[in-house]
C-alpha cells in the first residue's frame, strides 16, 4: 500500500500536465481550424523562397 | 414564359473529356478546357509549379471556373500597416473545397516574393495575408486568387460574429476538463468498488482523493449548466439544465458529506461521467450549427458589398454601403444592384424582382423613387442617395422582421415539453424519498439523504438530456451534406410540424436569373455573339455567356452604355440599338454580324427551375399542399403554376400582401412552410411557421430562413422534410425510451438499492442505446 502514496501522486501530476496541454492547445487556438489541420499534413512544403530584399 | 420547359443549350451532349483545371464536362470540339478562364488559371498554376494540386483536388466539377469578370473590390482601406512596414489583410475566400484548396491559395500566396505570410483556415475560410511594401499590392494579390477561380470577399463582422465562437470554446474547454476528472475519479472508484478487502482508512484515502478531483470538476465544468439554469429560473421556466444542475450539485454535496464521515461509497465518478457525456452531446450540436451559421456568413459576406461613391471631383471611390450619408452620389454600373434608396436624374430601366417580383425589368422615370434591392438593366447612372443604409427601405424591412421572428421565439421545442413535466415530478420523488426515509423509516438524515439525491442523480440520466440534442446533430449533419443549412435551433422540429407550403415565383420556383430561350439562331452567329457578350457585365450578356461558355473573347469589343456592344462592323445590344423595331420588353438582345445583316433575335425568360415540377409534387405527397403567391402579373405567375403543377395561385401580391396571407393561414390553424428569395418574401418568410430560402436568395432573405438550400433546385426541400420529420420520431422514440429506463430505476432508487456501479451502469446503458437510436436519423 506505500507504493500508492507514491503512484498516486505521480499519476495525478502526469494526468494534470495533459490537462494543462489541451489547455493551452485550445487557448492558442489549434481547435479553431481541425479540417484545415488535418489536410494539411498531406501536402509537402514548397522549397522555400529566397527572403524579400 | 410559354417556353419555360425547353432545354437549354448547356444541357447538350457532353463528351466524357474534363476540363483540366475545373473538372467540368467538356463540350465536343473543346481541346482541354471548358473557357478561357480555366486555361489561364491552368496556366499560372502549372507556372507556379504547384500541379500537384490536380492530383489532390476534390471540389465538385466546375465549380472552380474563374469569372469572366469577378466582381472587384478595394482593399485598400482595408488594409492595415504595423508598425515596420507589414502591411495585412483579413479576407474571406469562398470556393475552398478541400485540402488542396487551401495549399494551393497558400503557395500561389507563398510564391509571390513579397509575401511573408499567407495563412488559411479551412473551416473559418479566412486568408491572414501579410507582405512588404506597397499597400496597392494588396488588390494585385486578390486578382491572383480571382484568376485561381477562388471568389474573394472582404472579411466582414458578419462572418467575425459566426467563427468567434467564445460560448464553443468555453464548452469544449469544459468538456476537456470534465473528461479528465470523470476518468481520474473512475480509477480511484473502481479501486473501492472491486477492494472489498480495503480497510477503513485507504477507503478514507480513496474517498478524499476522489473528493479532491472530483469537486473542482463538478463546479468548473458544470458552469455552463449552471448558467443556463439560472437564466432559464430568472425567466419564470424549468429546463433541462435545471434538472442536471440540481442533481450534479446534489450529488457532489451528498458525496462529500460521504467522504467526511466515511461512508461506503462515494458519487463523484457519476456525477462527473454525467457532465463529460452531456457535454460532449453540447459539443457535437454546437459544431454542427456553427458549420451552418459560417456557411451563411460566406454567402453574406461575397454579397455584402462596396459602393462607388461619386467624390466631388469626379473621380469614384469604392466605400463600404453604411459609410455613405444622404446627399451624396453613388455611381451604379450596368447590372449593379442598388444597395441603397435614390433618385436618378435619368431615365433608368431597373429589374424589381427582388422587391416585387416581376420577372420584367421596369423604367422609372427621372426623379422617381428607386428602390433599394433593384438590379441596374440600363445604361450606368449616378445615384442620389437620399436615406443611409440605416434608415433605408432595407434597415425598415428587416426591423419588421425582427417583430416578426420573435414570434418563432415563443416556439417551445419537445425537449422543453418534455422538461417542463419531467423536471417538478422528478424533484417532487427525490423530496418524498427523503422525507419518507427520514419521517416514514426513521432513518439516518445522512441515509435518506442519499436516497434521495439517488433519485436525482438517476432521474437525470443522459438518456433524457442527450435523446433530442444527440438526433439533431445527426440530422443537421445529414442535411449539411446535402447542401441544407439548418440554422435555428428549432428549425428542424418546425419544419417536421409543417402542413402546408407557399412558394414564391421568381428566383424560387424559377431561377431568377435571364437564360437564353433555344431557338433557330445558329451556332455560329450564336457563338459570336456570345464572344462579344463575355465583354460586358450586364445581366443578359451574363446569360447569353452561360449559354454558349466556349466563345473566346472577342478583342477589341466596346460596351456603349444602356445600349450595347460594339466589335468592328458586329453589334449586340437592344433591338434599338441594332434598328430593329417591335420589341418593347427588357428580355431581348438582337445580334448583327454587319449593318446590312439579317438581325438575330435573342429571347430570354425567367425559366422555371428543372426540378420545380418534381418538387411540388413531392410536397404535394408528403401532404402539403402547394400554393405559389407571386408580386408578378397574372400571366407569367398562371404560367409557371401551371408548368409546375400547382392549382392555387395568387398573383400581383406586395410584401405586405404575402406577409398577410401567411398569417392568415396561421390563424386558420395551418402551419405554412414559406419558401422565398427576394426582399418582398422577408417579411412572409418571417412570419410563416417555418421558412426556406433558395440558393442565390437575397441576404435578407437568408437571413430570415431557418433553413438555406445552399445548392441549385427545390428537389431537396422534399427530402429535407422527409429527414426533419424522421428525426422528429426518433426524438420522441428516445424521450419515451429514456422516460421508460426512469420507470424501472427510480422506485430501486427510492427503495435505497441503487450504488455507484449500478447508477453508472444505467447512465452509460441509457445513454448509447439512445445515441445508437439517434445515428438513424442520417438515414432519409
Amino acid at each position: 500500500m506505500e507504493a500508492l502514496i507514491l503512484l498516486v501522486p505521480v499519476s495525478l501530476l502526469l494526468g494534470g500536465l495533459g490537462l494543462l496541454g489541451f489547455l493551452w492547445a485550445l487557448r492558442s487556438r489549434q481547435y479553431d481550424d481541425l479540417e484545415g489541420a488535418a489536410a494539411r499534413i498531406l501536402f509537402d512544403d514548397q522549397p522555400g523562397k529566397d527572403p524579400p530584399p | 414564359m410559354t417556353d419555360l420547359k425547353r432545354p437549354l443549350i448547356a444541357d447538350a451532349p457532353q463528351s466524357a473529356a474534363a476540363c483540366a483545371h475545373c473538372g467540368a464536362a467538356l463540350a465536343p470540339g473543346q481541346g482541354r478546357f471548358c473557357c478561357t478562364g480555366c486555361e489561364a488559371a491552368y496556366g499560372l498554376v502549372r507556372g507556379l509549379g504547384l500541379d500537384a494540386f490536380y492530383r489532390r483536388r476534390e471540389s465538385a466539377d466546375g465549380a472552380l471556373r474563374p469569372e469572366a469578370a469577378p466582381p472587384v473590390f478595394d482593399a485598400l482601406p482595408l488594409t492595415r500597416e504595423d508598425a515596420d512596414g507589414v502591411k495585412s489583410l483579413d479576407l474571406m475566400i469562398s470556393g475552398l473545397t478541400c485540402g488542396a484548396c487551401v495549399w494551393l491559395v497558400e503557395q500561389a500566396l507563398a510564391a509571390e516574393p513579397d509575401v511573408i505570410k499567407a495563412r488559411v483556415s479551412f473551416s473559418t475560410r479566412r486568408l491572414d495575408l501579410r507582405w512588404q511594401g506597397a499597400a496597392e499590392r494588396g488588390n494585385e494579390l486578390i486578382a491572383l486568387l480571382s484568376r485561381l477561380g477562388f471568389r474573394v470577399a472582404p472579411y466582414t463582422p458578419a462572418c467575425m460574429r459566426a467563427t468567434e465562437d467564445a460560448e464553443g470554446r468555453a464548452l469544449i474547454r469544459a468538456l476537456g476538463i470534465a473528461a479528465f476528472g470523470a476518468m481520474n475519479v473512475m480509477l480511484v472508484s473502481i479501486a473501492v468498488w472491486v477492494g472489498e478487502d480495503m480497510g477503513a482508512h485507504t477507503r478514507e484515502f480513496m474517498h478524499w482523493l476522489a473528493a479532491l478531483i472530483g469537486l473542482p470538476t463538478v463546479l468548473v465544468a458544470g458552469m455552463p449548466f449552471y448558467r443556463s439554469a439560472v437564466a432559464a429560473l430568472r425567466a419564470g421556466r424549468v429546463n433541462m439544465d435545471m434538472a442536471v444542475s440540481l442533481g450534479v450539485l446534489a450529488t457532489a454535496g451528498m458525496s462529500l458529506v460521504e467522504t467526511i464521515r466515511n461512508g461506503p461509497y462515494t458519487w463523484f465518478d457519476g456525477a462527473t461521467a454525467l457532465l463529460a457525456l452531456l457535454l460532449a452531446g453540447r459539443v457535437l450540436d454546437r459544431a454542427a450549427r456553427k458549420k451552418a451559421r459560417q456557411a451563411v456568413a460566406e454567402v453574406l459576406a461575397l454579397q455584402d458589398g462596396m459602393v462607388a461613391l461619386l467624390a466631388g471631383d469626379g473621380i469614384t471611390r469604392l466605400v463600404p454601403v453604411a459609410s455613405v450619408e444622404a446627399g451624396q452620389a453613388v455611381q451604379i454600373a450596368a447590372g449593379e444592384a442598388l444597395r441603397l434608396d435614390g433618385r436618378a436624374q435619368v431615365e433608368t430601366l431597373l429589374d424589381t424582382a427582388a422587391i416585387t417580383g416581376e420577372s420584367l425589368p421596369r423604367g422609372f422615370a427621372p426623379a422617381a423613387a428607386l428602390p433599394a434591392g433593384a438590379v441596374n438593366m440600363g445604361a450606368p447612372f449616378t445615384l442620389e442617395v437620399t436615406a443611409p443604409a440605416r434608415d433605408g427601405s432595407l434597415a425598415a424591412m428587416a426591423r419588421l422582421l425582427e417583430a416578426a421572428e420573435q414570434s418563432k421565439g415563443r416556439f417551445v421545442s419537445i425537449a422543453d415539453h418534455a422538461a417542463r413535466f419531467y423536471v417538478p415530478i422528478a424533484h417532487a420523488i427525490a423530496a418524498a424519498t427523503f422525507l419518507l426515509w427520514w419521517v416514514g423509516f426513521d432513518a439516518l438524515w445522512q441515509e435518506a439523504l442519499v436516497n434521495a439525491v439517488c433519485v436525482l442523480l438517476i432521474t437525470c440520466p443522459c438518456g433524457l438530456a442527450i435523446a433530442v440534442p444527440a438526433v439533431q446533430v445527426v440530422a443537421n449533419g445529414a442535411l449539411f451534406k446535402r447542401g441544407v443549412l439548418v440554422g435555428s435551433a428549432t428549425a428542424l422540429e418546425r419544419l417536421a410540424e409543417a402542413d402546408c407550403a407557399v412558394l414564391d415565383k421568381t428566383g424560387t420556383l424559377t431561377e431568377g436569373r435571364p437564360v437564353l430561350i433555344p431557338e433557330a439562331q445558329g451556332a455560329e452567329a450564336l457563338r459570336a455573339a456570345a464572344g462579344m457578350a463575355r465583354a460586358s457585365r450586364h445581366p443578359l450578356a451574363k446569360a447569353l455567356v452561360r449559354a454558349c461558355p466556349e466563345a473566346p473573347l472577342l478583342t477589341d469589343t466596346r460596351e456603349i452604355p444602356g445600349q450595347g456592344l460594339q466589335a468592328g462592323t458586329a453589334r449586340l445590344g437592344s433591338p434599338a440599338f441594332c434598328g430593329v423595331a417591335g420589341f418593347s420588353d427588357g428580355m431581348v438582345l438582337v445580334y448583327r454580324a454587319r449593318a446590312d445583316a439579317a438581325p438575330v433575335i435573342l429571347r430570354f425568360a425567367d425559366r422555371l427551375r428543372a426540378d420545380a415540377p418534381q418538387a411540388v409534387a413531392d410536397l404535394k405527397a408528403l401532404g402539403l399542399p402547394v400554393e405559389l403567391l407571386s408580386g408578378d402579373g397574372p400571366g407569367a405567375v398562371g404560367a409557371a403554376a401551371k408548368a409546375a403543377g400547382i392549382e392555387t395561385w395568387q398573383a400581383e401580391a406586395d410584401p405586405r400582401a404575402k406577409a398577410a396571407h401567411i398569417e392568415n393561414l396561421k390563424a386558420a390553424g395551418r402551419k405554412p412552410l414559406m419558401v422565398g428569395d427576394g426582399i418582398n418574401d422577408a417579411a412572409a418568410l418571417a412570419a410563416a411557421h417555418v421558412a426556406a430560402s433558395p440558393a442565390g436568395a437575397t441576404d435578407l432573405a437568408q437571413t430570415t430562413a431557418d433553413i438555406v438550400l445552399q445548392r441549385e433546385g427545390l428537389a431537396v426541400l422534399p427530402e429535407a422534410i422527409r429527414l426533419a420529420r424522421r428525426a422528429q420520431i426518433l426524438a420522441r422514440q428516445n424521450i419515451g425510451f429514456a422516460l421508460a429506463y426512469n420507470l424501472i430505476a427510480v422506485p430501486a432508487a427510492i427503495a435505497g438499492l441503487v450504488n455507484p456501479l449500478i447508477a453508472a451502469l444505467v447512465m452509460a446503458s441509457s445513454s448509447l442505446i439512445v445515441i445508437g437510436n439517434a445515428l438513424r436519423a442520417g438515414r432519409a
